[in-house]
């Protein structure tokens, strides 16, 4: 048993952190410490900054133009990467699509589609979720109808995540409602120019657009966008879901919000010393602190057998659980540390180079937003209940 | 970055686990407790023959050398058995703060002896009022003639009522609550002055208060430099708490599979229980607190090799504190989820429980641990 990381991969580490420090626009880094808003270009940028130096694709094999990495340089890599402030890679085209076309896609299809994910020509979105299939993923309903060489599909998607930028969507789509509700699915990619495809903002909880619904009406489809075989598209939507999946406890975000709760916490004072020496709030603070220590452990446990060849199954899911507890734990303890100002909420106060004056610190601003926007965190993904229930049958064997 | 035991460590995983199961029973254990002593000596010099007692020392002192996780992998098997010999008083503890302070000699008259299983040691440090600071002792040592007089109590000192010597810390210089001043004597149990009382532990282990009235020792029973034992009992106690980490893991492991068998075979309204997904979450719940726990024991019994000493203290604090958490939800829910049956002495499960929420009270509780890590742990700096 050995707990440290070789000299080989504390040297990776470094390189990581040297490119970080040369590559990542401190602008962009400022929006993320900050708390201020991305747009578009923001992630076009760094996503091309990767690319540049063959760090975009992290999750493919080289022969597509992926960084060929095994987990635990991965590990190293998404740690650094939150560490420097850098945004995360936004994943449906690179880690979510690009891996369902490399391993069921066409010829034609690879060679088109991956240049394009690498080269930020698309933006893909993801067309799962639906009004009537949320946890019930299989119970799709959008409906594509073949037609010679077309299909034409008909139905909502909705949860659509930066589906205002997106040009492309993957979607699962019923294909046959005859059969039993997971045979009848397909996988298909669908631009969002084509006539029909209707994008509506749905504004969150904390005023933000970030996830919007997708209408389709009578949309004209080729078929060669197709990933697979007709009526097998939940094989996909399967390898999808359970699709290398060590980052998904989301250590280095966690880490990198303790470390904004200490400082915050180290600036905001409570009978004149700082709240962080206050003993009932440090010790809240302690056991976030222990509990990070564990999830890290537990997903370092995860990331070395999945590199001495294991397959993440339902691991996935207690890691997913356990951080994304210790996320909201750790936002909601930033949104408590600076007391009333938690309160003010001036949306252009969020947007860079905004004129506008925080009403209390600068650092109070986003907390309350932020605490807000991450409830999402048990939710998506398959929600904290669906992990249970998954842990429940694939691990505990009930 | 490596998770796998060696072949040897992994035979002696094994080597200990067949012991336990084929020798261990609850209703032999259940009798090894009530008996006098509390443990059975025929275990007690099997696990001698097998050399687990040499596992922790290095080899200058006869022992295997072996490191943090050979402890862990003898301490899981036994907490998967619940086993009630006095591994950790003796050899942990015991043999550990000899290792750690004695001179030549003393390691060699004594480290033999707890080696081969012919030498008992409990560890009789804490005190009525002391609670789980390791600072605060309060039985004095004064300077007799040639040796010292020793006068105080000590309280709930684990196997201090079988142990052939007591290892008695006391003051001799300093306040209550100093790390400075403390010294550790070598005292015969039976050596004039000792009064020991005797008690069983609800968790089936056995424990003594410990009266010290006027008790005169040589200078020869003082281990390492007067007035300079704390560091190494704080260091040993780091180590019992790994171990005990690890016994909780694996006692823990048996309360998660014994409680998903019963989920599995336990039929009402005509199913197995099993299917009712209000039970199935809990069922999780004691799943992921197990993952945790045994990341956190890892993590314990490789402390030593912590960058820095004080990453290596809060390790074990934080350790110590997922290792309350965890089992007091695992033995809560496995009682639970096995309903009235959880409430029957008859039943192995809650001796699993209750050892498990007992481990909390040795060693410092969640409290405890959260508070010193919450002093120890990195803020920015200001």
């Amino acid at each position: 048993m050995n707990l440290s990381y070789t000299p080989e991969e504390q040297a990776f580490r470094e390189e990581v952190r040297a490119f970080m420090r040369e590559k990542l626009p401190a602008d962009i880094q400022a929006k993320v410490r900050g708390g201020k808003r991305l747009q578009k270009d923001d992630f076009v940028r760094w996503h091309k900054a990767l690319n540049e130096k063959g760090w975009l694709a992290v999750h493919w094999p080289k022969e597509y133009g992926g960084t060929g990495w095994g987990p635990i340089q991965r590990h190293i890599f998404e740690e650094e990467m939150t560490a420097a402030g850098a945004p995360s890679i936004v994943p449906f085209g690179l880690s979510m699509v690009a891996p369902v076309i490399i391993k069921f896609g066409t010829e034609a299809q690879k060679q088109y589609y991956l240049p394009r994910i690498l080269n930020q020509d698309d933006w893909w979105c993801q067309g799962y979720s639906e009004p009537g299939a949320g946890s019930d993923l299989a119970a799709v309903k959008t409906r594509a109808v073949r037609e010679g060489d077309h299909y034409i599909v008909n139905g909502q998607k909705t949860w659509t995540t930066l589906g205002q930028y997106a040009n492309m969507i993957f979607c699962l789509v019923r294909t046959n409602p005859d059969v039993k509700k997971q045979e009848g699915i397909s996988f298909l990619l669908i631009d969002m120019d084509t006539p029909g495809v209707t994008v509506r903002p749905i504004i969150t909880l904390d005023g933000e657009h970030e996830v919007n619904e997708v209408f389709f009406e009578d949309v004209k489809v080729p078929v060669e966008n197709l990933v697979g075989e007709e009526n097998k598209g939940w094989t996909c939507a399967k390898y999808l879901l359970t699709y290398e999946r060590t980052g998904i406890a989301g250590v280095g975000y966690a880490k990198a919000a303790l470390r904004h709760l200490k400082n915050v916490a180290s600036r905001q004072l409570k009978d004149g010393k700082p709240l962080l020496d206050d003993p009932r709030f440090r010790a809240q603070v302690a056991q976030v602190e222990i509990e990070v220590m564990s999830l890290e452990m537990t997903n370092l446990r995860v990331v070395a057998s999945v590199a001495g060849g294991g397959v993440p199954g339902a691991e996935s899911s207690i890691l997913k659980i356990r951080g994304t507890q210790v996320r909201q734990a750790i936002t909601d303890l930033l949104r408590r540390a600076v007391g009333p100002y938690a309160m003010p909420f001036i949306s252009d106060v969020f947007e860079a180079g905004s004129d506008v004056e925080p009403v209390g610190p600068e650092y109070a601003a986003p907390l309350a937003s932020q605490y807000f926007n991450r409830r999402k965190l048990s939710i998506y993904g398959g929600s904290n209940e669906i992990q249970k229930n998954i842990i429940s049958k694939m691990i505990l064997g009930l | 970055m490596d998770f796998n035991l060696t072949d040897e460590q992994r035979m002696l995983q094994e080597t200990v686990s067949r012991l336990v199961s084929s020798e261990y029973d609850i209703e032999t254990r259940h009798r090894y407790a009530a008996s006098e002593e509390g443990f059975s000596r025929d275990v007690w010099s099997q696990l001698a023959d097998l050399g687990l007692f040499g596992v922790p020392f290095s080899e200058e002192a006869g022992g295997f050398g072996g490191g943090g996780v050979e402890l862990m992998v003898v301490m899981q098997e036994f907490g998967r058995g619940l086993v009630v010999e006095p591994f950790l008083s003796t050899v942990v503890l015991g043999g550990g703060l000899i290792e750690a302070l004695g001179n030549n000699g003393q390691r060699e008259e004594y480290l033999g002896q707890v080696i081969e299983g012919s030498l008992l040691l409990a560890f009789a440090h804490g005190e009525p009022d002391s609670r789980y600071n390791l600072q605060q002792v309060e039985t004095r040592a004064e300077k007799n003639g040639g040796g010292y007089r020793l006068n105080g109590r000590k309280a709930v000192v684990f196997n201090g009522d079988s142990a052939d010597k007591l290892l008695v810390s006391a003051r001799t210089s300093g306040a209550a609550r100093d790390a400075e001043g403390i010294s550790v004597f070598l005292v015969d149990r039976t050596a004039p002055g000792v009064t020991v009382r005797a008690y069983p532990n609800i968790d089936g282990t056995h424990a003594a208060e410990v009266y010290l009235d006027n008790v005169d020792v040589g200078a020869d029973a003082l281990l390492g430099e007067e007035g300079n034992a704390f560091p190494a009992i704080a260091k040993v106690a780091r180590r019992g708490i790994a171990a005990l980490c690890a016994e909780a893991v694996g006692a823990m492991e048996q309360a998660v599979e014994q409680t998903l068998e019963y989920l599995k075979q336990r039929k009402q309204f005509g199913v197995p229980i099993g299917i009712f997904q209000a039970l199935q979450h809990q069922m999780v719940d004691m799943r992921i607190a197990l993952e945790e726990a045994r990341s956190m024991a890892i993590m314990a019994a490789n402390a030593d090799q912590a960058e820095s000493p004080e990453e290596a203290e809060r390790i074990v604090h934080a350790a110590k504190v997922i290792i309350g958490q965890a089992g007091r939800k695992v033995a809560e829910s496995a009682i639970q989820l096995h309903g009235g049956i959880g409430m029957t002495w008859e039943l192995p499960l809650p001796h699993f429980a209750k050892r498990l929420v007992m481990i909390d009270h040795v060693l410092g509780d969640t409290d405890y641990h959260l508070e010193r890590f919450s002093e120890l742990m990195e803020t920015p700096a200001a």
